[in-house]
Order: C-alpha cells, then structure tokens, then sequence
C-alpha cells in the first residue's frame, strides 16, 4: 500500500493539471472582474457624436435602464460583435448607448454608415478620460445601467447571440422585475 | 551674428531636450526625486492590456493613459496608496503586482506556507517512524547477514 502512494501523488497532480486546463478553457484569463457591479456608475457628461454640441450626461440618463455599449471604428472585435448589435440589439428591450471610445469622430461616423448604426444615441470619448472611470481596458465592452443608474451587469468582449441569451437577457429580466 | 549663432545653438540644446524627453514619456516632472517616485509606483501597477507588463514598461495605449493619470493624480498631491486605491476601484486589485492580503487571497499568501508545515508533518512522523524501526531491522540484518563479506 505505501509503496502505491508515490502513484496515488502522481494521481493527484494529473487531476490538478487537468483542472488547471479545464478551467483555463472555460474562463477568459484576461477578464479582470470590474469593482463597479452593483455599483453607482460614474458621472459622466459627453458630447454626442452627431452633434458636439449637445451633451449627454449621467444624471439626465437615470430613470429607465440602458446598456451602454463600448465600440471604436480601429477595434476589430468590434466589427465581429456589430452584426449581432444589429440583429438583436432591438430585442432586448432597453435602449443602447453608443460609447465610442478613443476613436476620431469622422472615423466613426463612416463606420457607423458603413455597417449600419445600431444604437439609440452614440456619444465620444475621444480622450479616453471616462473610460478610465468605468474601469475600460479594450473595446468592446457593455456595461448595463438601471434606473438609478447602478451598473448591474458587464460584459468584457464582443456581445454574442449566445452571451446575449444567457447572460444579458437574464440581467435585464431581473430589471424590469424589480422596477415594473 | 554673434547672438543669432548663440540663440541657433539655444534652439538647437532646447530641441535636444525634447527629444531626450520623447524617448521615455514626455511628462514634465518638477525634481528627479518625483520622477523617481512615479517609476517606482508605476512598476507596481499592471497594464490591463498586456497583463504580463507592468504601466512602467507597457506601450500600450491604455498604459500611456493611466500613465498620464497617474501624474496628475500626484500633481495634485496625492499619496502613493491613494493613487492605487483609485485605480483599484476602477480595475479591481488586479491592477495591483503585489496582491493585498483577504479572505480571496488567504490561500495565495498562505497555500505555500501550509504546503511546507505539511511536508515537514510528514517528513518528521516517517523519520520517527523508521527510527524506531531500524533497530529491529538491524538486528533482523545481523542474524540473517552472518557470513555476510561485508
């Protein structure tokens, strides 16, 4: 039997790197948790894209829930994600806020005519100054707001049919339940 | 000509400076000893990009941005634990090399500790435990190795 239990260790350390790689398929490794879940989001006021002069800002968005969805015409996740923004993004129920992040606005402009604008209203942070409050480390991201304007649920990556399924829809579900 | 050759050299010693300054990051410390104690905190901060860099190194778009951050916030006097405090916030410890010690993290300071009291635990009980065994063994050997060369 003792002579067994240098094998059973063996055992054990393939079981661990088996789990080691299980996991590491399952889970994204560069997904940082964001510290904002359940918390208020940042104040904000930005201009829209297609009039500068016009700007958006938290407080005047609080009372109805939205998803705000982080795009850039450089990002190329971007433009796998954007199909899906243009299919489904009218079923989910809530409006989608454009960030365009760190992007010339003509950029995005052409970019947005060119593969169809899918959101309700687009606003630019050119410099990249409140992504850092809302804790953005790539495009895209989706960030769900409520109706006191509390982040409620992010997404780090492209918005897939099935993300939006299983996770997004779920989220907003557990809004509008809350608040009829 | 004298003055027009003097201040040609001026422009020429100011663009040098530039230049030089270009190289690393072009922030405008105010002392050697700021720009000493920025290195040092942005080494201990991680790029959210390319999470095997630390902000120091990182040329990462993102990097450069919370660089900048990171210079105003001790412009306007912040300390160096409030600085990370900020962007643990927004990013989470995970922008932190060093990982604070709490109950997620317990078995990350600590694991490797208790990995080596076991080991110890075991290597103490089978010393023991042969200890008390040899002796039997030896005088076992000594009846059986009779005629024994050795």
């Amino acid at each position: 039997m003792s002579r067994l239990l240098p094998f059973f260790g063996f055992l054990l350390l393939v079981a661990l790197f088996g789990f080691g790689i299980w996991w590491n398929t399952q889970h994204d490794q560069r997904e940082v948790p964001s510290p904002l879940i359940n918390k208020p989001a940042p104040a904000f006021v930005l201009p829209q894209l297609d009039d500068p002069t016009q700007t958006v800002s938290r407080d005047a968005l609080l009372g109805k829930p939205y998803l705000i969805n982080v795009f850039a015409s450089w990002c190329v996740a971007c433009g796998e994600e954007h199909p899906v923004l243009m299919a489904d993004g009218k079923s989910i129920g809530v409006p989608i806020i454009g960030y365009n992040y760190k992007d010339a606005p003509d950029d995005a402009k052409a970019w947005l005519a060119q593969h169809g604008n899918p959101y309700d209203m687009v606003i630019v942070d050119q410099q990249g100054r409140t992504a850092i409050d809302f804790g953005v480390y790539g495009a895209p991201e989706s960030f769900l707001v409520d109706g006191k304007g509390i982040i409620r649920y992010k997404r780090i990556g492209p918005l897939t049919p099935e993300v939006i399924e299983q996770e997004l829809k779920p989220a907003i579900a557990a809004l509008k339940k809350e608040a009829p | 000509m004298r003055t027009l050759l003097r201040s040609l050299l001026l422009g020429l010693l100011m663009f040098a400076g530039v230049v030089a300054a270009q190289a690393i990051d072009p922030l405008p410390f105010k002392d050697h000893a700021e720009e000493v104690r920025f290195q040092s905190l942005t080494r201990e901060l991680r790029c959210l990009v390319c999470q095997n860099e630390n902000l120091a190194d990182s040329n990462a778009d993102l990097a450069r941005d919370l660089r900048h951050e990171v210079f105003e916030l001790m412009q306007q006097g912040k300390s160096d634990e409030e600085i990370k405090q900020y962007l643990v916030e927004r990013y989470s410890d995970f922008v932190l090399y060093d990982p604070p010690v709490k109950s997620s993290t317990l078995l990350l300071w600590f694991g490797p500790l208790a990995i080596l009291l076991a080991g110890a635990v075991v290597v103490v009980v089978t010393v023991r435990r042969r200890s008390r065994v040899v002796p039997a063994t030896v005088a076992d050997d000594k009846s059986t190795d009779e005629g024994d060369d050795w």
